[in-house]
């Protein structure tokens, strides 16, 4: 007896599944998926191409959009390298003890996730502006937070420290305490089970917890502009100067820049995406 | 290096782990911890291990007390029931690391340090396999890497918990004969964790058996095999026959079931192995078997049968000594050995 080799052959798109529903799930992904953020981004990048190169080197590439970039970048760069330590921290406690109030601590880390981000940059400016509970004490000591670029790292840590402690804590969880007690037999102290044994397995989880935090920060803008002071050139963010751009109809300008965040996320998080793909590998 | 366990209680948030426990180990010795879940007998190796501490007494290596030494500092190597490999490094950097973490004044060379590596992959066979990392590897394998780790510090004790118990039973069977060999090859004392008993009387040189926190039995597989301390050791070790009676005129009785028997009078529960089992020849007193099943498999009979007020019993014959059993009949037998203890009150 023998099979026909034509008679089962499927479609080359999709492997025979046993499980149901893949027409009507990724039918609905994909016009989500396009609907919200595909034809969205392709308009933003048709509206950039009406310029000419030069006129798109100017738009996007101006003093001042590099400033704002700078800006954008690098306060997201530091608030999520502080987010990355704070947040292991924070992960960490929630995990390894019990402590009176954990329940309460467990909620505030969650609260940026739900907060309006208005209410949390009015709330961070309040506190940090010269005449604020903490700026009164930082202005004393010749230091200024609030409407400076450290202001915009503090708005944007705020706003990045869930993403950190929710990602990294599964995987501390799954962490199984028989790993650090092998290493302890074996020898090691506190700070070598910690060096070589715990931060190298929480590698790829860490990253993607500040590829997380950075991605938010980049694009955050509700909470930054109370805090920044939004001066040009100065504490200025590129999704401010994206609004400027659009309260004085200048589209075309708006799109340029746009454009170029955008493409400068898309690479920073296609590295991020590398490097956890090859990390992933190796902890399989 | 011996090791002596004197009195250890240990209590967990509800029940007691261990209550009162005593061991003696000698250098060299292969010792099974044998019990039921929930016996204590990974809590008592965590705490040889340094990984538990006891409430009360004490546990000393050479007279050396080490009750509440940490892990690091007793030179143990722990096997852990899944593995507990580090999944990001490659198998000679588990292999080397705990060489690798020594303060600089005791740490071996590199090269010495790779050389050792090799050796111990040697050992385990897993020699060309040092690139790997764990995830490539199958179950037996990464329990072999995790025996050269622990190896690999040279430790005084080697204590594995449940080693075998993640295995399916084909690896199990290789890896316990392995596990002698390497026990052979490096003299290390070594006391292996099972629930397991065929693992623990056919691995072990003594066998002690644990049952809700107390050590019921200390002894070679034959001496608790073969001479039970307790209707519990009688019970878990070997299969047996378990009848509730009385002894009465030198004769156990129990309902339907009766043999002779040397103790006391009074009540008694009794156990009968499968193989003690003996058709009754003659005259000689005995009691009814009514045969179920009969799996005649290799060299020993098993028989399946029911006594005359409904009870289920084993019994094993030797082939040359029964000619021919058959389902649905009755055969007269009767117990040639017999392992009586009083009721627990």
């Amino acid at each position: 007896m023998t099979l026909s080799a034509s008679s089962k052959r499927l479609s080359p798109f999709r492997r025979r599944s046993a499980i149901p529903g893949f027409g009507i799930t990724l039918g609905v992904t994909i016009s989500l998926l396009s609907l919200v953020v595909l034809i969205p981004l392709a308009a933003v990048i048709l509206k950039a191409s009406g310029l000419d190169g030069p006129g798109f080197m100017a738009a996007g590439f101006s003093p001042r959009a590099m400033a704002a970039y700078r800006l954008s970048f690098g306060a997201a760069f530091a608030a999520a390298s502080v987010n990355a330590v704070f947040g292991a921290l924070t992960a960490w406690a929630l995990v390894r003890y019990e402590f009176f109030g954990k329940p309460i601590v467990n909620a505030l880390v969650d609260l940026p996730f739900a907060l309006p981000t208005a209410v949390a940059g009015i709330a961070l400016a309040a506190l940090y502006a010269p005449n604020g509970w903490v700026g009164q004490y930082l202005a004393a000591m010749g230091l200024k937070a609030a409407y400076t670029p450290v202001g915009v790292v503090i708005a944007l840590t705020f706003i990045g420290l869930p993403f950190v402690v929710r990602t990294l804590e599964p995987v501390l969880r799954d962490l199984s305490a028989d790993v650090e007690e092998a290493a302890a037999s074996l020898g090691a102290g506190r700070i070598s089970i910690i060096g070589r044994v715990i931060l190298p397995a929480l590698g790829p989880a860490w990253l993607t917890g500040f590829a997380l935090s950075f991605a938010r920060g980049v694009g955050e803008y509700g909470s930054v502009i109370f805090i920044a002071g939004n001066m040009p050139y100065k504490s200025e963010i590129a999704p401010l100067l994206i609004v400027i751009q659009l309260e004085q109809f200048n589209y075309q300008a708006a799109a340029a820049i746009a454009v170029v965040m955008l493409s400068a996320s898309f690479a920073m998080l296609l590295v991020i995406n590398t490097v956890q793909a090859w990390a992933r590998r190796l902890s399989a | 290096m011996t090791i002596s366990i004197r009195a250890v209680e240990k209590q967990f948030a509800r029940y007691p782990a261990l209550r009162g426990v005593s061991l003696d180990i000698e250098p060299g010795e292969l010792l099974a911890l044998l019990g039921p879940s929930g016996s204590g007998k990974t809590t008592l190796l965590r705490i040889i291990a340094g990984l538990e501490f006891p409430e009360a007494g004490q546990v000393l290596f050479d007279q050396r007390d080490v009750t509440f030494a940490s892990a690091a500092a007793r030179q143990v190597g722990f096997v852990f029931q899944q593995y507990a490999l580090f999944r990001h490094m490659t198998v000679a950097k588990n292999v080397a690391f705990g060489l690798d973490v020594r303060k600089a004044a005791t740490k071996p060379a590199r090269a010495e340090i790779s050389r050792r590596v090799d050796v111990l992959l040697g050992l385990v066979e897993l020699g060309g396999l040092g690139g790997r990392y764990p995830s490539q590897l199958s179950g037996g394998q990464r329990q072999r890497v995790a025996l050269a780790r622990a190896l690999a510090v040279s430790p005084e004790v080697l204590l594995l918990d449940e080693p075998f118990g993640a295995l399916d039973a084909t690896v199990r069977k290789s890896l316990r004969k392995e596990l002698r060999r390497i026990h052979n090859a490096t003299g290390v004392t070594t006391i292996f964790v099972t629930h397991d008993q065929e693992e623990a009387l056919d691995l072990a040189d003594r066998v002690a058996i644990l049952n809700l926190g107390q050590i019921e039995q200390v002894g070679t597989p034959a001496e608790v095999y073969d001479n039970p301390a307790s209707a519990f050791v009688c019970g878990f070790v070997g299969e047996a026959n378990r009848f509730e009676g009385h002894v009465e005129n030198g004769r156990f009785v129990s309902g339907a079931v009766s043999f002779p028997a040397t103790t006391a009078s009074g009540p008694k529960l009794g156990f009968v192995r499968p193989h003690d089992l003996t058709l009754s020849v003659g005259e000689e007193a005995g009691f009814d078997l009514h045969i179920d099943r009969v799996i005649a498999q290799g060299p020993v009979i098993q028989v399946e049968a029911k006594t005359t007020d409904h009870r289920r019993i084993d019994a094993a014959f030797a082939r040359q000594d029964v000619a021919s059993l058959t389902a649905g009949t009755t055969i007269r037998v009767t117990a040639r050995k017999a392992h009586l203890f009083d009721p627990v009150a």
